[in-house]
């Protein structure tokens, strides 16, 4: 009995881990996407695309581990939840794969590298305002009868769940540029620096509404947070949350080039953390619990085998190619 | 709307999976071969190996960059378009993807931004090790999801309760009944597929009278492989059918349109199947030629379709068309591969015009080989999904047929702009050659695209024009 409680609760981890890696990691190289009309010619957007070039395909891998590892150890959430937000799913991976092949396409590109500059940018923010819509379907909880899903198609287009995909096209935003703070000089640099702090304020402002609104709008989560004696524990989050914001904000001014993206991570990171403590331990809220969709123990046990000693396998070349690539990327160096 | 959304999740499915497979059949090799080419390099010295390795890798990278966004489309619409699929398999077959995340997507993407990026950053030694690790994975991740699918084909080491498999021995379902031979048989696919693409892309250089030396090398090398590959496909897929032949009897007699089993069967050369009859209309076979091949034993009787309901029987007509495909095109290249062997020993391979004219027009011939095996050996698992285990009608999404139907169209319309814009970008690569060290030396922190120097083609075309 003591296997099946601790199992789901270890996988939830690993799977909140590679979630949070996918959202900082492809964040900040989808947020390159969204900031691309901003770029003023061919060899800024050229300089851009060079800072995210070698790292792009690694950061949507942990998409695709998402996926897999909920299907893994949680098949039944994944068979709820993929129908629940079907739409906005196959509009994602759309939207990834025309920005995917943009990486590629648009250097070779003659007449039409206009369109796939487009591509890249409509698909970088179309992909992380689906994942926002997803994120906010999710919070509000999905109608599940009978462990299926048993509401329409589209059930996900709610005022609330639009709110938090611009939130997280706003924060996508914010971790590209201070992603281009860190790796890259000249223009480039200085107008994401300028862009960063009201893409800052953009992202306290989403935060803000979704910590009034989930609480006001769902009693669950105003249960969890403001009752005796959570709201003990928990008053720390909101204060770091103030801390990373205001850090973000000073840096940003004061001309740091790392801390600005530091930053950015733990706003992230933070945001992430209270949304976990609204839900938990709900996959599937508000009905299905992490051991109510749990797979087999030993189906979940055989996977954690190879994922323990793989995943620090992983981390391990996945530090080593961005100490690779490290240094900033200038204007007009490559695609020539 | 009278549509059935199990036939439009199918067709979905059907598309984005051959859409899919294309780049993997393709990259499999093509990994290797620059693996293989960047070893050679750094044993010889030689130049035109480096040359040859940037040139391929240059179209790598636009064949990786499709594999692995249509890829990740794949890895969600298991739950999207068959979330009951995954409910009942979850336990058994997501831990077969999950490794494939894990021991081979990260390697190979992680690993590809050096191949692409580093070689002016790490010594020659850590770009081969690149090349490798790349060549690796993609291994890696045949095995993983080959075993998935053949755990599906040949189900074992589960059991059944309430609907839901649950796993007894991993060891069992991973190298399940069909598993071995699927794998060879796939891998050899992509090698051979890769070998053919190389072989028509020398050749036209040698037609055209470009590249010479780097042509002459990519002919020889692929000939090599297509002669001694090409035969032992032959072999393996003749031992794969006689697994089938032991575990899917239904599909066997589906892909040879066999319907009575009571009698030997003939080796249909062509013939159409009329499932409402059960016939065959306008046959010519061989009597007695898939008895032979199959029990070996003129006499010898395997089961007919006749010997099951119409319910569980698959369609005839795309195993039994796409498995005659296939092994045509199996024969051509075998062919195609002693040929150039008889050419090449004779000393005639580089001027003997009409097979360099043959070759440079088949390179093609190994994405529809593949695309035509897959199609026998999933229609011919119809009805169901995993065999004997699940329908695939009850395997689908509680999703209306509207939202797959706009779904699929949205699919077919990105797929369709990604895949001519591929295929037009590659064809300028090629068009573009091995070119002295192609990839340019960045001075400082910019990686250099694999791109650059097709985009300098396209302005001296430019400005030519």
């Amino acid at each position: 009995m003591q296997m099946e409680w601790y199992l789901p609760v270890i996988w939830a981890a690993v799977i909140g881990i590679a979630v949070a890696m996918y959202v900082i990691l492809d964040g900040f190289d989808l947020g390159i996407g969204i900031l691309f009309p901003f770029a003023r010619s061919e060899r800024e957007r050229d300089q851009m695309i060079g800072s995210i070039a070698p790292f792009w395909d690694g950061n949507e891998t942990w998409l695709v581990l998402g996926g897999a590892g909920l299907l893994v150890a949680f098949p039944r959430a994944y068979a709820v939840l993929m129908p629940a937000v079907y739409l906005p799913v196959i509009v994602m991976l759309l939207a990834l794969v025309l920005r995917g092949v943009a990486f590629e396409f648009r250097s070779v590109a003659r007449t039409s590298k206009a369109w796939w500059n487009v591509a890249f940018a409509a698909g970088s923010a179309l992909a992380g305002l689906c994942q926002g819509i997803v994120l906010g379907t999710l919070i509000v909880g999905i109608k599940v009868v009978d462990g299926a899903y048993a509401g329409g198609p589209f059930d996900w287009a709610t005022p609330f769940s639009c709110l938090c995909g611009l939130g997280v096209v706003s924060g996508y935003g914010l971790l590209g540029a201070t992603w281009l703070v860190v790796k890259t000089d000249g223009a480039v640099a200085e107008r994401a620096r300028r862009h960063a702090t009201p893409l800052l304020l953009a992202v306290l402002g989403f935060m803000a509404v979704v910590s009034v609104w989930t609480p006001l709008a769902v009693p669950r989560i105003a249960a969890r947070w403001f009752s005796l004696p959570n709201i003990l524990f928990l008053w720390p989050v909101p204060l770091a949350t103030a801390l990373a914001a205001y850090g973000a904000w000073h840096w940003l001014r004061s001309g740091r080039e790392l801390l600005p993206f530091v930053a950015a991570i733990a706003l992230f990171g933070l945001g992430y953390l209270g949304l976990v403590i609204s839900s938990f331990p709900y996959l599937v809220p508000p009905s299905l619990t992490i051991w109510q969709t749990a797979a087999a123990p030993p189906s979940q046990i055989f996977m954690l085998m190879g994922t323990l000693v793989l995943l620090p396998v992983i981390l391990g070349y996945v530090v080593f190619v961005y100490w690779l690539f490290r240094g900033k990327v200038r204007e007009g160096e490559g695609y020539h | 709307m009278d549509v059935d959304p199990v036939m439009l999740a199918r067709l979905q499915f059907a598309f984005t999976i051959i859409f899919h497979i294309i780049f993997p059949s393709f990259t499999i090799g093509l990994s290797a071969y620059i693996a293989t080419l960047s070893a050679l390099r750094l044993m010889t010295g030689a130049e035109r190996f480096q040359r040859l390795a940037a040139f391929w890798t240059k179209i790598f990278a636009v064949s990786f960059a499709m594999g692995v966004v249509s890829g990740v489309v794949l890895s969600y619409q298991l739950g999207t378009n068959w979330s009951r699929y995954s409910l009942a398999f979850g336990n058994v077959l997501g831990p077969l993807l999950g490794y494939e995340v894990l021991a081979a997507f990260f390697l190979e993407a992680t690993f590809l931004g050096v191949l692409l990026f580093g070689a002016q950053r790490v010594p020659p030694w850590l770009h081969l090790v690149a090349a490798v690790a790349v060549a690796t994975g993609t291994l890696i991740s045949a095995f993983w999801i080959l075993a998935a699918n053949s755990w599906m084909q040949t189900p074992a080491g589960h059991e059944m309760r309430d609907g839901i498999a649950y796993p007894l021995d991993w060891l069992a379902i991973i190298f399940n009944p069909s598993f071995p031979y699927r794998l060879l048989h796939m891998v050899t696919a992509a090698y051979l597929t890769t070998a053919t693409v190389v072989l028509g892309v020398g050749a036209r250089y040698l037609l055209a009278d470009t590249f010479v030396e780097d042509a002459r090398t990519m002919v020889r090398m692929a000939v090599g492989l297509i002669a001694v590959m090409a035969p032992l496909q032959l072999l393996i897929g003749d031992q794969h059918g006689l697994n089938t032949l032991a575990h899917q009897p239904i599909k066997i007699a589906a892909m040879e349109a066999h319907w009575d089993g009571s009698k030997p069967g003939g080796l249909v050369l062509f013939a159409w199947p009329d499932e409402k009859a059960e016939m065959n209309r306008f046959e010519i076979s061989i009597p007695h030629g898939a008895s032979l091949v199959l029990t070996h034993d003129l006499n010898g009787l395997f089961p007919g379709l006749t010997s099951v309901p119409p319910a569980d029987r698959p369609p005839v007509l795309p195993p039994f068309l796409a498995f005659r495909a296939m092994v045509g095109i199996g024969l051509v290249m075998i062919g195609g591969g002693l040929g150039g062997a008889v050419l090449w020993w004779r000393r005639k391979l580089f001027t003997a015009r009409w097979y360099l004219w043959l070759a440079a027009r088949g390179w093609w011939l190994g994405f529809v080989a593949v695309i035509a095996g897959w199609i026998v050996t999933e229609t011919g698992r119809q009805p169901w999904v995993a065999t004997h285990i699940l329908r695939t009608a009850d395997a689908t999404s509680p999703v209306p047929a509207g939202s797959i139907a706009a779904s699929l169209a949205l699919f077919v319309l990105v797929y369709g702009i990604v895949f001519s814009m591929g295929i037009y970008y590659i064809n300028r690569l090629i068009v573009n050659g091995p070119r002295g060290s192609a990839i340019a030396a960045p001075d400082a922190g910019m990686p250099s695209r694999p791109l650059s120097s097709v985009e300098q083609t396209g302005r001296e075309f430019f400005r030519a024009g």
